[in-house]
């Protein structure tokens, strides 16, 4: 029994507080958007875009207007439109309040590896550098273990960073983890997932964390 | 001085020679200048460098200049969505430098504004700061990144008055405006070319000071992913 990728993302929105100016990267975290209930959240998208709305009506579609995953949306009324150099710096210099990004592991130390796997054909970082660089705290969303089984919240990340020491929340689909800096505070588990007992997540974890 | 030229063609003719580094305005495939793009395939121009967020599809955006081989090296952020170019990137027939998005941006930025170089936190701990000069400011680490200077620059803008001042629309302006700012000639490829003194001057995003060359395009604007909500049933 675990989490399901909607519950993560119920989770995750949690962690949004009115006012918060957030950037959601591409995949699962997109799905926070859906359970920010009545909270005043504005939505970043680097392409260039702060108040970033749904996405269209059919017909309505505006090849002008989509978001860091290329895809169309809409604006709102708080809407505003930017060049990426203004885009990246409010970004980098620490306006946003939260970014939500997915991973393929994180260290106990806060490291995020989230953009290449050595031997496969590479994309890209994209803005996920920049966001972990800049943004004031960062939420991780993933699966607690890849497809083979593997924890994917280890000790050291084995595969190339796109941040160091930059993880501040944990969301996986069996626990949360949290840490209250990043100046070597260790992450403590604050909640499992239901039927997920503290022994099997440890079991399932390469990382080590405060109970 | 007249800065309005017929086509593509026309407004590449004298400016482009093979080994160029060229600044690609666009995000994805939206607002990038799609008859410049073609304009450089048809004149054969090779050994390029472009410095563009991305590198087009298969078959068009910066898609069509990898199909020809005109490309040289590529300085992008994210580069996912094109066979052609994994092929070309694995077979070693093309030079890559990821480049963080944001790093990118303010490359071109800095290098059009005069500074050939700054520090930025991002990418530090990284593969990106290999090689690359470190200092720290205030107890925190940070890398050195170079301004980028392009021989030519080619972007996509929604209208443009006659001296070259340029607006933008919605998410389509990007990389554009610093593309603009980063090319020793620029040529813009504009949707429509308004009367002088029609465009509000307090709402210019590209100031003609940047702008050398610019026609009138007609534009396919393909979207990537299209992506809708079902309408309310009545």
């Amino acid at each position: 029994m675990a989490w399901t990728r909607d519950e993560m993302a119920a989770r995750a929105a949690r962690e949004l507080k009115d006012g918060y100016y957030v950037n959601l990267g591409i995949g699962m975290p997109t799905l926070v958007a859906n359970h920010a209930g009545d909270l005043d959240i504005t939505l970043q998208s680097e392409n260039g875009m702060l108040g970033m709305g749904p996405f269209p009506y059919e017909g309505d579609e505006d090849p002008d207007l989509i978001n860091a995953g290329k895809q169309t949306v809409t604006e709102l009324r708080r809407t505003s439109y930017f060049s990426s150099a203004d885009s990246f710096a409010m970004i980098r210099g620490g306006h946003m309040d939260l970014s939500i990004l997915g991973a393929m592991e994180v260290a106990e130390n806060g490291d995020l590896a989230n953009w290449m796997v050595p031997g496969k054909m590479v994309k890209g970082m994209g803005g996920a550098m920049d966001l972990v660089a800049g943004t004031r705290r960062i939420v991780v969303m993933m699966e607690h273990v890849d497809k083979a089984g593997r924890p994917k919240f280890v000790a050291r990340c084995s595969l190339p960073l796109t941040g160091a020491n930059v993880v501040d929340v944990i969301i996986t689909d069996r626990a949360v983890f949290e840490r209250p800096d990043r100046k070597g505070s260790p992450f403590r588990l604050v909640e499992l997932a239901p039927g997920v007992t503290a022994d099997a997540l440890r079991a399932a974890t390469g990382a080590a964390y405060v109970e | 001085m007249n800065k309005i030229y017929p086509s593509a063609a026309a407004a590449l003719a004298d400016v482009v020679k093979d080994g160029q580094t060229i600044a690609v305005g666009g995000f994805g495939l939206s607002g990038i200048p799609e008859a410049l793009i073609e304009a450089l395939r048809d004149s054969g121009v090779k050994n390029l460098t472009c410095v563009s967020n991305n590198a087009g599809v298969d078959g068009f955006g910066l898609g069509l200049l990898l199909a020809t081989r005109q490309i040289k090296k590529m300085i992008s952020s994210y580069v996912g969505e094109n066979k052609e170019f994994e092929r070309q990137y694995l077979a070693g027939e093309l030079e890559l430098e990821f480049t963080p998005q944001g790093t990118l941006a303010e490359r071109m930025r800095a290098g059009g504004a005069g500074i050939p170089g700054f520090y930025t936190k991002t990418g530090v701990g990284t593969l990106v700061a290999e090689g690359k000069e470190v200092k720290e400011f205030d107890g925190e680490t940070f890398i050195l990144e170079r301004g980028i200077v392009a021989d030519l620059a080619i972007v996509k803008a929604w209208k443009a008055d006659p001296f070259g001042n340029l607006v933008y629309r919605k998410t389509a302006r990007n990389f554009n405006p610093m593309a603009a700012t980063a090319g020793r000639v620029t040529v813009a490829e504009v949707e429509a070319i308004v009367e002088p003194g029609t465009l509000d001057p307090d709402c210019i995003h590209t100031p003609s000071v940047y702008v050398q060359r610019l026609f009138e395009g007609a534009f396919e604007k393909r979207i990537e992913q299209r992506t809708v909500r079902k309408r309310e049933a009545a």
